[in-house]
């Protein structure tokens, strides 16, 4: 992590510039964004931490606080609500058996709803992870559950293992 | 026929690839700029054309480089605005994944006129797969010298970093961009001094919008009088427009500048979905006041949009058709803002919780008589007394919503319900 943060403070001619991406890196590594991984940023890039703490509680993309394995950020923002966002929101809500912002108890899905995210075009859209699915109907979402289930359950035990621990 | 220029990339395949778009003439009119215009010549072809800003506000683009200081004793920054948060916008996302070495060259071109030798672009962390295919790009524009020091055997040397936001709308604001830059809250600054003076570390910098910038290689090569051709005089060339919401055929559309909403709507998107009947349309994106049906017939360009007491913003079309409770779409748009507020001012910041809690209020048949009253007073609170145009543009869009759809507001009040549950 440090080498990454290292590459990306020298885009910059100051250090302070490169919090954000480095909080973008540390989360990738740990998953989201506790005091002492903030406190490590700070020291990696030699600023404040209050500069750090500052950034990682202002920006939506920042979680000090973990997510679940999936998280199923969707759109329900003017264009993907008047294409019915809200039913799959309740649909969503309803087979997880958890409200927006909850995370299944097996800690694979976290629901959350999002703001525009520049993708009018294929309303409604959600993102998960790094990769947004338009278009999105009731089976489309089925589909997809299904899908991220078995992946979860390929992975070996080894991947579970990694993402059990991370963020310890 | 139209021939569109800004999207001529965007169904081929691997038009994303340095070698698809050499294989149209790209690059040729960056080596052209270096090779027989000044930085001074380039400025004024872009005067020429006319181009203004494609990220909102539409200001002359050519006139916002010549405030850039001469000789300034620092460094100069180009930034391109790639955030893309106003709701109902995608182009320059799609520019960026199908075509990034347009805006890559427009950049060069840019940084050539102003004498700037570092860029950010500074994207939202969103955008994964424009933000690998422009990292791509970019290193192939390195790797064939178009980037880098010396560029093309000229004296121009130049740099593009990358730099992801992390999703917050304001960042869209010019100087709030250059805050967050700095890695500090992204919170408007004052101004002036203006960025083009005193910008990111203190240092001029230039702000233009991904679409802006991929205009400029065009300009370049066929002239300032192609582009002042298409459209209106007063804000010509080619456009993109966002199709979304409640049409046949949402998505990304090239066409001039000028061409009336309906025709977009209704020829271009196919219109509402059968049996529906269009009943606004926002024309802008969320911060552009919405316009009932029976404005349909307006241009849509900077001055004729302004006009008609709408903006032409980022071009973000959203249809509404009749099956929709304005109630509702007022709510949203306005809890957006409420989100989104950054909170510096007050008027903003208290302002539109309020809003948001009237407005919840009436769309669930809780509303009260005095609550019409109460949202004029409070947009009147609010436009005009932000910081930042992110207050206006909601007090804006209320307003419209009252003025033009009054009857619905009325309605959920009278019948304590929603007329369209
Ligand atoms: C709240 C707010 C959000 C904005 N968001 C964007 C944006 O996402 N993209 C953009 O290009 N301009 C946005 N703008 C406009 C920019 O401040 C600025 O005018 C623009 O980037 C200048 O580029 P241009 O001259 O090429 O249009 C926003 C403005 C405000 C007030
Ligand atoms: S108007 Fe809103 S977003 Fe703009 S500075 Fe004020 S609080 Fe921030
Ligand atoms: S409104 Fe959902 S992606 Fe834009």
């Amino acid at each position: 992590m440090r080498e990454k943060i290292e590459a990306a403070a020298a885009r910059y001619p100051d250090q302070r510039s490169a919090i954000m991406p480095a909080l973008l890196i540390a989360q990738k590594e740990y998953g989201y964004l506790p005091g002492p991984v903030l406190e490590e940023v700070a020291d990696i890039l030699g600023v404040e931490r209050i500069w750090v703490y500052e950034l990682a509680t202002f920006y939506t993309l920042f979680h000090t606080a973990p997510v679940g394995r999936f998280h199923l950020q969707l759109c329900d923002n003017v264009s993907c609500m008047l294409r019915r966002s809200e039913d799959l929101l309740g649909h969503l809500e309803a087979v997880l058996g958890i409200e927006r912002g909850g995370t299944t108890p097996d800690g694979l899905f976290t629901l959350s709803t999002v703001e525009c995210l520049g993708a009018c075009e294929m309303a409604p859209v959600m993102q998960v992870g790094d990769d947004y699915l338009g278009n999105l109907d009731i089976a489309r979402i089925d589909a997809l559950l299904d899908r991220l289930r078995a992946a979860a359950e390929q992975a070996t035990d080894a991947d579970l293992a990694a993402a059990g621990s991370a963020g310890k | 026929m139209f021939e569109p220029v800004l999207l001529r990339n965007m169904e081929v395949p691997d038009g994303h690839l340095l070698a698809t778009y050499e294989a149209g003439g790209g690059y040729q009119a960056l080596a052209k700029a270096l090779r027989e215009h000044t930085p001074d010549e380039i400025i004024d072809l872009v005067k020429q054309s006319n181009l203004r800003g494609r990220g909102g506000a539409g200001f002359p683009t050519g006139m916002k480089w010549s405030f850039v200081p001469k000789r300034a004793g620092k460094p100069k920054y180009l930034c391109c605005n790639a955030d893309e948060g106003e709701p109902g916008t995608f182009k320059d996302r799609l520019i960026m994944e199908r075509d990034p070495h347009q805006l890559i060259e427009g950049m060069a071109i840019s940084a050539y006129a102003i004498g700037a030798e570092t860029a950010y672009v500074y994207i939202r962390g969103e955008y994964v797969l424009a933000i690998r295919r422009l990292e791509q790009a970019i290193a192939e524009a390195h790797a064939k010298g178009y980037l880098g020091t010396r560029i093309l055997g000229s004296d121009f040397s130049f740099v593009v970093h990358i730099h992801c936001g992390a999703g917050a709308y304001i960042c869209g604001e010019e100087t709030a961009m250059l805050d967050s830059l700095e890695g500090k809250r992204a919170q408007p600054r004052l101004k002036p001094p203006f960025p083009a003076v005193e910008g990111l570390y203190a240092s001029p910098t230039v702000i233009n919008n991904v679409e802006t910038l991929a205009c400029v290689p065009h300009i370049v090569a066929r002239g300032p009088g192609w582009f002042r051709g298409i459209g209106p005089e007063g804000s010509p060339g080619p456009k993109l427009y966002c199709l979304s919401g409640q049409v046949l055929k949402p998505g990304l559309y090239e066409l001039p500048m000028g061409i009336p909403l309906r025709e977009l709507v209704e020829d271009h998107a196919g219109g509402p979905p059968p049996g529906r009947k269009i009943k606004a349309v926002i024309p802008g994106g969320v911060s552009a006041p919405l316009i009932p049906e029976r404005g349909l017939d307006v241009r849509m360009d900077f001055d004729s949009l302004a006009a008609a007491g709408s903006m032409l913003g980022s071009a973000g079309v959203i249809v509404i058709d009749d099956s929709t409770c304005m109630v509702k779409v007022a709510t949203r748009i306005i809890e957006f803002f409420h989100h989104e507020s950054c909170g510096k001012c007050t008027p903003c910041r208290e302002g539109l919780n309020w809003v948001v809690k009237v407005l919840r209020r009436v769309e669930a048949g809780q509303g009260t008589p005095g609550d019409l009253e109460q949202l004029e007073a409070l947009c009147k609170g609010i436009f005009g007394n932000t910081f930042c145009a992110l207050g206006d543009g909601a007090a804006m869009g209320l307003r419209a919503a009252l003025a033009h759809f009054e009857h619905e507001f009325v309605a959920h009040i009278k019948e304590r319900r929603c007329p369209f549950h």
